[in-house]
């Protein structure tokens, strides 16, 4: 006896049941339950479970999907407002999507290659710039965190180059090292080191006191505190530090690649504003949010491995 | 049984940002060997700074406290401590949190499988066996509570502090915990100092009760031998009229040679 055997008719007599409410599924079974008193008991279990279930997939999707309808047509009636030169539209953009999307790894010299090409390059740029700044910034952030006196130093200079536009270290970064390539992952680097120094920091500092008695009273030494108790009570904050971090790295290096130029999502777009290919920038813009996106999700579900609470 | 643990005119003087606050003052103890000694007095009296003077957490401004006739100079695993909040790490198991102590107290001198011995003995001893592989999150706080006295005995400590390790539990709990904890004494015959402020439990437990005064500048108002023979059964005693007596010596002390406003 399964769930799958019962006919859609059922299924749909009771989802369209007067009292059926998608949003208080319990009530409802309960009183489905003692109603349907003629089917037995396991059976109405199961039909029971698989409204229950799809009520509250139901109205977990419903807001989400709304949300999405809306904004296409509000893009749908922003760009047929435009007339001929408005934006392209949601359908036309989706047709040039999939063209682009049918070839992604093509290669044909040095300023056109596919669409994949451009990704791999803006996230392996992202990558190494974030790893360098990874590399620096967490010993960095366990040194500020653990020594006031490093803190109190490097604290003013913090505050002063944190709030720095990360392109303003474009020129700098294009004067030192001569070439593209090192510049924007200097740039990379200069803009998403400062969340990973301070979460850290913030991480260090905060280790409940509670703790550190322990490590005092047990009389660890200091590599034992290190990696059994201070290392597993930052990680939380490093982990919040990492994911600003690349968050940070993700908007930068699509403005750094419009100016370095070469290969890369930024260079892209720029390209295909040259190009006029308006459709290309919105696919652009698409792709910017959904890698983000992407990284993000990734970056929460590896951060969930490490709530103890 | 000899003497063991001494505190000599041990003052504890804090700088705070209001100037010097003196927290105790004049504090004379001798512990022997065995004992098991409550310290009971109004919040703020200090006792936990008494407490953790013994641990090494704070040294004396004045005064001397020796343990087994050597000065007491920092914190060290010959005196196990059990937090009021446990203080177990939570990203370690049940089993991780007392192999920690055990390796950092034997893992010089013993083998590997020696030290799974005395990690799984001391939860055995706590009847916790079955949650080796548990954290700390996973367990309630009764659980919690028994591995952090898992593991202050785990290394086999000289003196067993212990800062009000029950207050955190609701009474039933509580009260198993403390039959279980004069169970673990009897066997282990641990030198026990426990800070507390259930009347209750003081003379339940305890040899003597360390009754302090209020602070500022607390210090010992009172010591009361609790001469109720072992083992002791609680059924038994709330029937039994010494043990009443005594329990109201500790209350006479607190509420009224000492008493203290609500603040």
């Amino acid at each position: 006896m399964s769930a799958t055997t019962l006919d859609e008719g059922s299924l749909k007599d009771i989802m369209n049941a007067p009292d059926t409410v998608p949003l208080t599924p319990a009530p409802v079974a309960r009183a489905a339950a003692t109603l349907e008193t003629a089917a037995p008991p396991e059976r109405s279990a199961h039909v029971l479970a698989l409204t229950e279930s799809l009520g509250r997939g139901f109205s977990a999707a419903l807001p989400p999907t709304l949300g999405l309808i809306l904004f296409i047509l509000a893009w749908q009636l922003v760009s047929s407002s435009g007339g001929e030169s408005g934006l392209p539209g949601p359908a036309k953009t989706w047709t040039s999507a999939q063209a682009l999307f049918a070839d992604p790894f093509y290669d044909n010299g040095p300023n056109d290659k596919g669409i994949g090409w451009n990704i791999l390059h803006s996230l392996y740029r992202v990558g190494a710039g974030f790893g360098l700044a990874a590399l620096v910034g967490i010993p960095l952030g366990f040194m500020i965190g653990r020594f006031t006196f490093l803190s109190g130093m490097v604290a003013p200079i913090i505050s002063l180059l944190r709030p720095v536009s990360p392109l303003a270290w474009l020129p700098i970064g294009l004067y030192v090292f001569k070439e593209t390539e090192p510049a924007s992952l200097w740039v990379i680097f200069i803009s998403s080191i400062w969340p990973i120094i301070l979460n850290t920091a913030a991480g260090v500092s905060r280790v409940p006191q509670d703790y550190l008695n322990v490590a005092r009273v047990l009389n660890l030494s200091e590599w034992k505190i290190f990696t059994r108790i201070l290392f597993p009570s930052v990680l939380p904050h490093l982990m919040t530090g990492i994911r600003l971090s690349i968050g940070v790295a993700w908007l930068v290096i699509v403005a750094a690649e419009m100016l370095t130029g070469g290969t890369g999502l930024g260079f892209w777009v720029w390209d295909e504003w040259n190009n006029l290919n308006v459709e290309h920038i919105l696919i652009a813009i698409f792709i910017v949010g959904i890698v983000g996106l992407m990284l993000e999700q990734m970056l929460v579900m590896i951060a969930n491995q490490f709530n103890y609470e | 049984m000899h003497d063991y643990l001494h505190i000599d005119r041990a003052k504890m003087v804090f700088d705070t940002k209001k100037g010097k606050f003196t927290a105790l003052t004049d504090i004379n103890l001798t512990v022997k060997q065995g004992e098991f000694i409550a310290l009971i007095g109004h919040s703020g009296c200090g006792k936990s700074t008494l407490l953790n003077l013994v641990a090494g957490l704070n040294d004396p401004s004045e005064g001397v406290l020796l343990l087994n006739n050597r000065e007491i100079k920092g914190p060290g695993p010959d005196r196990g401590m059990v937090f009021q909040n446990h203080s177990l790490l939570p990203w370690l198991t049940c089993y991780g949190n007392i192999h920690l102590a055990v390796e950092r107290v034997f893992g010089g001198k013993e083998s590997a499988r020696q030290l799974r011995d005395r990690t799984m003995n001391a939860l055995e001893l706590v009847h916790l066996t079955h949650a080796a592989d548990k954290r700390p999150s996973e367990i309630s706080g009764g659980m919690k509570q028994r591995v952090g006295i898992a593991r202050a005995l785990a290394m086999e400590p000289k003196v067993l502090l212990m800062d009000e390790p029950f207050g955190a539990l609701d009474a039933l709990t509580r009260a198993s915990l403390q039959d279980e904890l004069m169970r673990i004494v009897e066997e282990t015959k641990a030198t026990t100092l426990m800070v507390t402020h259930d009347v209750d439990e003081a003379v339940l437990l305890s040899d003597r009760i360390v009754m302090m005064t209020n602070g500022p500048a607390a210090t010992i108002g009172e010591i009361l031998d609790v001469d109720l023979p072992r083992p002791r059964d609680r059924l038994a005693l709330a029937e039994d009229a010494h043990y009443h007596h005594l329990r109201g010596q500790v209350l006479a002390f607190l509420y009224q040679k000492h008493h203290k406003k609500a603040a």
